[in-house]
């Protein structure tokens, strides 16, 4: 190149002396032209990588979050599962229509709880007569000692939405709460009702606060409905508990 | 003819075992029960030769109810609680029967029972239960009564003899239990055996204080002073986090 420029301007002796004494100067703007280009696409490149990386790890919380909503929702206690199909055992032969009909009930809840998408909203109709088998068979098993109240406020609420299988766990808790903490016949109740654009549905059973269980755990049920309620709305104050009295009161707040 | 008892708060689940007892003519239920307390109850007037026994049942569950019991019947436990098994033999227990169970399976559970009969392993029972859920109360006879203490109210435990004698605020309950029991299941509880004869609960110390040559007094929230062994002013600090 220098060669070449050399043998052009031969004849131009200004122009040769400029070449020659600024070719340090030339070099070094050569050397940093070719430094930033490098460092421009060095920069692109791990932009491009670090969004691609961003994309995957996005895409891995997803899975994971939809995985953990899946494992949530699926911790159906499988003591209830075995308790009520001892109950069939006994029904098999003295009450043969009876029993026939529980394992009705038990195969539409089991279908209930399975294959349904995790962040389906149904109405509060559906989710109550979802609850209403899952209630119908505790009835058999734990025969007259187990009322059950549902109460809701408005006929209009019923066709408002509500993340699904959240009933179940919550009236699970109730009855286990309400059922073996004392000998008498135990009232659970449901009532839903509407205050601006929250619904608001509590789900009250009798306890006895000096010998209860420790309140803080609360079973299972109630961590894990937390917990699904915070992935689904993003917010942990959803799900609260109060005491009254000999009553406990698990208390439900959906932004609708 | 062999008396039976069957104790479970479910009805259905109370007729699957009468129904499968019915070909058994030596065998007699004299009794059925729909809880640990009526199970008491029933134990002491018919006084059984066999127990079934469920363990989740209302106000105390079955592990509790036998603990209370002083002659204790043998017992074939009923439960759809897999968990608890371990427990059961360690008590035992002729059978565990996980609901829900066939009449072949139940029949294995009577040959079981007769032939345990015959050698006589049944004093042996009940020597200590370790539940496989962590303890937050212990249960009592108080006189006819039955009482629940939750742990947070119990202060200390002492030794008596074959008993110990459980403390709370302003009163005390005999339980015939060891102290290494209550030692070894209400260690996770924050209770610390101090001393030969006492276990107490960290949670009501408000003071220790030396006392005689390598001793310790401890000063609890009730004003009540226990001692405190060298090896026990060890346990203690250790858990307090000293």
């Amino acid at each position: 190149m220098r060669f070449l420029l050399w043998q052009i301007f031969k004849s131009d002796e200004g122009y040769l002396h400029m070449l020659k004494i600024s070719s340090p100067l030339r070099f070094s703007i050569a050397f940093l032209l070719i430094g930033s280009m490098a460092m421009m696409s060095m920069a692109w490149y791990s932009e491009k990588e670090k969004s691609q990386l961003e994309n995957r790890k996005k895409e891995a919380e997803k899975m994971f979050r939809e995985a953990e909503l899946r494992t949530l929702r699926n911790q159906l206690q499988p003591h209830f599962l075995f308790n009520a199909l001892n109950s069939i055992s006994a029904l098999i032969i003295s009450e043969p229509e009876n029993a026939r009909s529980m394992i009705q009930q038990l195969s539409d809840f089991l279908r209930g709880s399975m294959h349904k998408d995790d962040t389906q909203l149904n109405t509060l109709k559906e989710e109550i007569d979802y609850l209403q088998l899952y209630l119908n068979i505790e009835k058999v098993r734990f025969g007259h000692r187990l009322e059950t109240k549902i109460i809701v406020e408005d006929e209009t609420l019923l066709s408002l939405k509500i993340p699904n299988l959240l009933l179940q766990p919550l009236m699970e808790n109730a009855i286990k709460f309400g059922l073996y903490d004392t000998l008498d016949k135990v009232c659970i109740s449901l009532q839903a009702a509407i205050k601006g654009n929250i619904l608001e549905i509590s789900i009250t059973n009798p306890f006895d606060p000096e010998t209860a269980l420790p309140l803080k755990g609360t079973g299972f049920g109630l961590s894990s409905v937390r917990k699904r309620l915070a992935l689904i709305y993003g917010r942990h104050d959803l799900l609260t508990t109060h005491i009254s009295d000999q009553n406990f009161t698990t208390l439900l707040s959906l932004p609708q | 003819m062999m008396k039976v008892l069957i104790i479970d708060d479910e009805p259905l689940a109370r007729n699957v075992i009468k129904e499968y007892l019915k070909p058994y003519k030596d065998l007699e239920v004299v009794g059925e029960c729909n809880d640990g307390f009526e199970g008491i109850k029933a134990i002491q007037e018919f006084q059984p030769d066999l127990i079934f026994l469920d363990i989740q049942m209302p106000r105390i569950n079955g592990f509790e109810m036998l603990e209370l019991v002083e002659n204790k019947p043998r017992v074939i436990f009923t439960t759809a609680y897999e968990e608890y098994a371990i427990k059961a033999f360690d008590l035992h227990a002729i059978d565990y029967l996980l609901k829900p169970f066939d009449k072949n399976r139940f029949d294995k559970a009577i040959e079981k029972t007769r032939q345990q009969q015959s050698s006589a392993e049944k004093e042996t029972f009940l020597q200590s239960i370790h539940l496989p859920a962590q303890m937050h109360r212990i249960v009592v006879k108080d006189g006819n009564k039955i009482r629940i203490i939750p742990l947070s109210q119990i202060f200390y435990i002492e030794a008596a003899d074959d008993y110990v004698k459980i403390f709370t605020q302003s009163e005390s309950f005999l339980k015939k239990q060891t102290m290494a029991y209550f030692e070894e299941n209400l260690q996770q509880n924050q209770f610390a055996r101090v001393h030969r004869s006492y276990l107490v609960n960290t949670q009501t110390v408000t003071r220790i204080d030396p006392y005689e040559k390598d001793g310790h007094l401890v000063l609890l929230t009730n004003g009540k002073k226990i001692p405190v062994s060298k090896s026990g002013y060890k346990k203690l600090k250790e858990m307090l986090g000293l």
